[in-house]
């Protein structure tokens, strides 16, 4: 199932400043491995050593964080959207 | 000037002054870093603070400014910026003495020029702003940063773009329109306000986000509410601070400004306890307080303290960290206990404060009862906002005698409301 996720400008510097990508996967975290096939860069910039979601990441479904879903593990619908975005904005 | 690069939170990573606020390596947040100097003649920095205009501007060693601070020193011209800060510093010897404590002390940030602390951030923000070269202010607001950002931009004759949730209260949305702003009153809670306003700041490149790419400079403001603190106590520190919680920004700021002047010598002692304020229906950091986690878990705000109405805060692990490395805390309070609060402090120091500040009143009241507080300890007591923002807070908690305008009526009425 194909899924487009919106990339911030902070992280276009890894992926040749493409800023919105489309991957496969059934998952946030197999839409995310797709996205990190794609943009190896991607993985380190976002993700801690032992492969979870740094702290100051946020992942959205169709507006939603994750964190209110399922995590990762939320299921993701084909044709869905998924955003990445800076968490340490706003107050 | 002494600010010298921004500085990742997370990993150290440098960038130089610009606007930008993540880390590209780590999505960490970033920092102003200063530089001043080997030697610092601590009998001469002082005099210069004391010496300076009655705002924030006198703290300029301490904030990110290229060119110093903007406009003239000691009069105010609105096209250098609102005059913010300076704010009193009270004692409440009736609130100390009806809580058993000591010596109670109320920084009473009411006293701005749009009548929150959010003026001081904003001061510093726009300030910045306008030496980086950008023509428009903006941000995502829960009220009194939206009533700081219109106000200021209107002052420096700058456009200005402010996002809401569609629920605030109301006077905190008229506090905005009348100064010419341009408000999108958003269908949804603040965090996704400020999701929002996250995807829009990289489309629009040529606006200054006051609390996005700005927020490095615009936090750094939130500093000189620590160093008033300690110039009004007359260069000494307060045992304890307590400080409502709404991104932790603040917090952390308070906490960077009081070690920033015992790393540079200007006063001497240990950094005061930081106790943390929130209100139980949006209490993701007393949340993760309490169970004793480094991360908070986001949550959906429900509360009548909307200025503190952020489920997902920014500065959350910070504020954490920072806790429990003073011995302080961070509490919840429930709405009642915020209406509490609010008349505690109304009726025994005359400062009627927003629902934040009876946030933060009704934290000090747990506390006390908790007897957590040694009988020797100054606190100070960190009132961010006024209570004419948050009317709703305080309809139904009195009476109101009607009477014919008659000396009997009044006579019959007093006597039955005295009986």
């Amino acid at each position: 199932m194909a899924v487009t996720v919106k990339i911030p400008t902070q992280l276009r510097a890894v992926t040749g400043g493409v800023s919105e990508a489309r991957v496969e996967g059934g998952t946030v975290a197999e839409v995310l491995d797709g996205l990190f096939a794609q943009f190896g860069e991607l993985r380190e910039r976002i993700s801690d050593e032992d492969g979870t979601l740094r702290r100051f990441v946020n992942v959205y479904l169709a507006g939603e964080d994750i964190r209110f879903l399922d995590g990762v593990a939320t299921s993701v619908p084909d044709g869905a959207e998924l955003t990445i975005l800076p968490a340490v904005a706003g107050g | 000037m002494a600010a010298e690069r921004l500085k990742c939170k997370e990993c150290g990573t440098g960038y130089p002054l610009e606007a930008r606020y993540v880390c590209e390596r780590c999505f960490g947040p970033l920092e102003v870093v200063y530089d001043h100097g080997a030697a610092v003649d601590v009998a001469a920095l002082r005099r210069r603070i004391q010496g300076g205009p009655e705002d924030v501007w006198r703290y300029a060693d301490f904030l990110p400014l290229a060119g110093g601070p903007p406009g003239p020193s000691n009069h105010l011209a609105s096209r250098a910026g609102l005059p913010a800060g300076w704010t009193p510093l009270i004692s409440a010897d009736r609130l100390a003495a009806h809580l058993g404590l000591r010596e109670v002390w109320v920084k009473n940030d009411a006293a701005n020029p749009t009548h929150s602390f959010k003026d001081r951030p904003v001061a510093v923000a726009s300030a910045r702003a306008r030496e980086l070269g950008f023509r428009a202010l903006a941000c995502a607001s829960t009220g009194n940063l939206g009533n700081a950002v219109a106000a200021q931009a209107a002052a420096l004759g700058l456009p200005s773009y402010v996002f809401i949730p569609a629920d605030l209260e109301e006077q905190k949305v008229l506090g905005t329109g009348v100064y010419g702003a341009n408000l999108f009153s958003v269908n949804g809670n603040y965090d996704e306000v400020n999701r929002l306003c996250t995807e829009l700041s990289a489309e629009h490149e040529d606006w200054a986000f006051a609390n996005i790419n700005m927020r490095p400079y615009y936090a750094e403001g939130s500093k000189t509410v620590a160093y008033e603190i300690v110039e009004q106590l007359g260069w000494e520190l307060p045992d304890r601070c307590i400080v409502p919680i709404a991104s932790g920004s603040l917090f952390t700021k308070i906490h960077r400004g009081f070690e920033e002047w015992l790393e540079l010598g200007l006063v001497a002692g240990t950094v005061p306890a930081m106790n943390g304020a929130q209100a139980a229906g949006c209490a993701p950091v007393a949340n993760a307080f309490a169970a004793g986690q480094d991360f908070c878990q986001p949550v959906k705000p429900n509360t009548i303290a909307k200025s503190l109405a952020i489920g997902n805060p920014a500065d959350g692990p910070y504020v954490l960290e920072l806790a429990r490395r003073t011995g302080g805390g961070v509490d919840a309070v429930s709405d009642e206990q915020i209406r509490e609060g609010i008349s505690l402090l109304a009726q025994t120091t005359g400062i009627f404060t927003e629902t934040a500040g009876g946030v933060s009143v009704a934290v000090l009241s747990e506390l006390a009862r908790r007897g957590e507080i040694d009988a020797d300890e100054r606190v100070v007591l960190v009132i961010t906002g006024d209570g004419l923002k948050t009317l709703d807070a305080v309809r139904g908690s009195f009476h109101t005698h009607e009477i014919e305008p008659t000396l009997d009526s009044f006579e019959a009425t007093i006597a039955q409301a005295i009986a």
